[in-house]
């Protein structure tokens, strides 16, 4: 299967780190068609930079990178501001940790949504409407109608995550990364959140990167578990391998380290 | 606290409310025709005839104090709008660009803030002639900086937040998140921000024609009629009261209305 997604020898220093400190150290990683892959490893792992620079968004001025990140045939390092843009929001779709703070307090929900449509494609308010509305049922948000109206304030954080991924997903892109979607929701959000990703995942053929601190939460979801400590990648198989049987030392205490009764979140 | 506010800006909307219909009511229809004289008149006191007396070629001061007011109240508007619309578009670059550019700009910004601004305005007016569209282009220069100031620390702060980089995550143009994005979330500050730009607009006009560098006869403004009633401030008292109550009272509308909506934002 052809790959969406191609890390080559990732490298990022931020200038105001030590400079032996990578925050990304020589990352190998790929993403095929459909597949859902998660990252994890321990907090500044270097999770949400790979994240980071994979959208292009690193502050050049902050950071020095090198290696090679090939997104659906499109070189990020080698594209434009402009390139990059249009790559934003059409084939990569990206949802963060929070998403009370992630959306215009000044703005509707519907429009808000259309954001992507309305950066890339030509459509009528209509067909972006219409759009919105089939994303919005397909996050299984209640009475879209009602909350496409709605300004975020007005909506729990369980119900702005679904939009955010509603946003995420209205132009279809090949590849969502969501950077830890549920940290901040609560036990039973999250799953349904995470269940909700599985369906997208399904139904539309996206390929996923799950971005998590915990091994449980990508158990149920994952094909494959790529585990990254202090910027190296240090085990990338798939899931069932890992748990049943994990090779690195590092991967063993992550293991060990999920408690009991969480086990059956699922 | 919730209370308090709410007062600020009752009494600020109700006072510049009836300010403005008198004054938007003067541009069509004043209880005498300012500039008609009537010898017969002359330092008339306050009677129902003339609300605030007469003047020294017997015009009518009230009818004069609304069509000053109108005059300096369209001055100030005019003045705020040169203001704000260049300090938006100079501070959301500035604030959202950020590098050389914005240190240049916010350099030139702190010295034009560095002269006196009367002395700058005075050197303007005086290169460029008196009359009303050197006084609003004079003003309106002194008062970008000001705004332009306020609009980047602004754009400075939301470029950092969440929603912006969730925006920009979406492939928003830069020209779409400042001013879809960025800009409508700063409105509140930029509101306040205007109502007290218009205060100083209405003072230094009113200054500027007090010392007789702003607005020429025939064209009377608040500040050049309070500059006139100087001279018959014991046989016309009502002269000067009117024209300074006037000015009072546009001023004390709006620092009431900025207060309420300061205290509002801080909500
Ligand atoms: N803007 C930045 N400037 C300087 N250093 C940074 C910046 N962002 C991240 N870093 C550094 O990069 C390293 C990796 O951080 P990163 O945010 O990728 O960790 P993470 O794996 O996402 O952690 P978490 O699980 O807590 O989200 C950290 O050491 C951090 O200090
Ligand atoms: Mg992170």
């Amino acid at each position: 299967m052809a790959n969406v997604l191609t890390v080559k020898d990732l490298r990022v220093h931020f200038h105001d780190a030590a400079p032996d400190r990578f925050a990304v150290d020589g990352l190998n990683l790929t993403v095929a068609q459909g597949e859902i892959i998660g990252l994890v490893g321990e907090s500044g792992s270097g999770k949400t930079v790979t994240a980071m620079s994979i959208s292009g968004l690193l502050p050049r001025e902050k950071a020095q990178v090198s290696g090679s990140i090939t997104l659906d045939g499109h070189e990020i390092f080698a594209c434009s501001d402009q390139e990059i843009l249009d790559i934003l929001g059409d084939e990569l779709g990206v949802v963060f940790q929070e998403p009370m703070t992630s959306m215009d307090p000044v703005m509707r929900i519907g429009p808000q949504i259309e954001e992507c449509l309305l950066n890339h494609r030509r459509l009528s308010k209509a067909q972006r409407r219409q759009l919105a509305l089939e994303a919005m049922a397909q996050v299984e948000l209640p009475e879209p109608e009602r909350i496409y109206r709605k300004y975020p304030h007005e909506l729990s954080g369980g119900m702005l995550q679904r939009v955010m991924i509603a946003a995420a997903i209205v132009s279809r892109p090949k590849l969502l990364l969501a950077d830890e979607p549920t940290t901040a929701l609560d036990v039973s959000v999250q799953a349904e959140i995470l269940t909700l990703l599985k369906k997208l995942n399904r139904e539309s053929g996206m390929a996923i990167m799950l971005i998590s601190h915990d091994l449980h939460v990508v158990r149920k979801l994952c094909s494959r578990v790529a585990v990254m400590q202090r910027g190296k990648l240090v085990e990338d198989r798939p899931v069932e391998e890992i748990f049943r049987n994990p090779q690195h030392p590092y991967t063993k205490q992550l293991i060990a380290a999920i408690p009991g009764r969480d086990r059956h979140l699922f | 606290m919730k209370k308090r506010a709410n007062v600020f800006l009752w009494a600020g909307g109700i006072l510049s409310g009836l300010m403005l219909c008198i004054i938007i009511l003067g541009y069509f229809w004043t209880p005498y025709d300012p500039t008609a004289m009537d010898p017969k008149a002359k330092f008339c006191a306050p009677s129902l005839n003339h609300l605030l007396g007469t003047d020294n070629f017997g015009r009518d001061i009230f009818s004069r104090v609304v069509d000053g007011a109108g005059t300096s109240f369209f001055i100030a508007l005019c003045v705020v709008a040169i203001g704000c619309l260049a300090g938006i578009l100079i501070g959301s670059l500035c604030g959202y660009y950020g590098g050389l550019p914005d240190l240049i700009l916010t350099r030139v910004c702190d010295s034009i803030t560095a002269f006196p601004a009367f002395l700058l305005a005075l050197v303007i007016v005086t290169v460029a002639g008196p009359g009303t569209e050197n006084i609003i282009l004079a003003l309106g220069i002194l008062f970008i900086p000001s705004f332009a100031r306020i609009v980047r620390s602004e754009f400075a702060r939301c470029r950092e937040l969440n929603y912006i980089k969730s925006a920009k995550l979406m492939g928003a143009g830069g020209m779409r998140i400042m001013f879809r994005h960025i800009l409508p979330n700063t409105f509140p500050v930029l509101l306040s921000a205007v109502t007290i730009g218009f205060n100083n607009a209405v003072l230094s006009e009113a200054s500027m024609s007090f010392l007789g560098i702003g607005i020429q006869p025939p064209y009377a403004s608040l500040g050049s009629m309070l500059s006139d009633s100087q001279s018959f401030l014991h046989s016309a008292p009502w002269y000067a009261l009117g024209t300074g109550g006037a000015i009072v009272l546009l001023i004390l509308g709006f620092s009431l209305l900025s207060e309420g909506l300061q205290l509002k934002g801080q909500r």
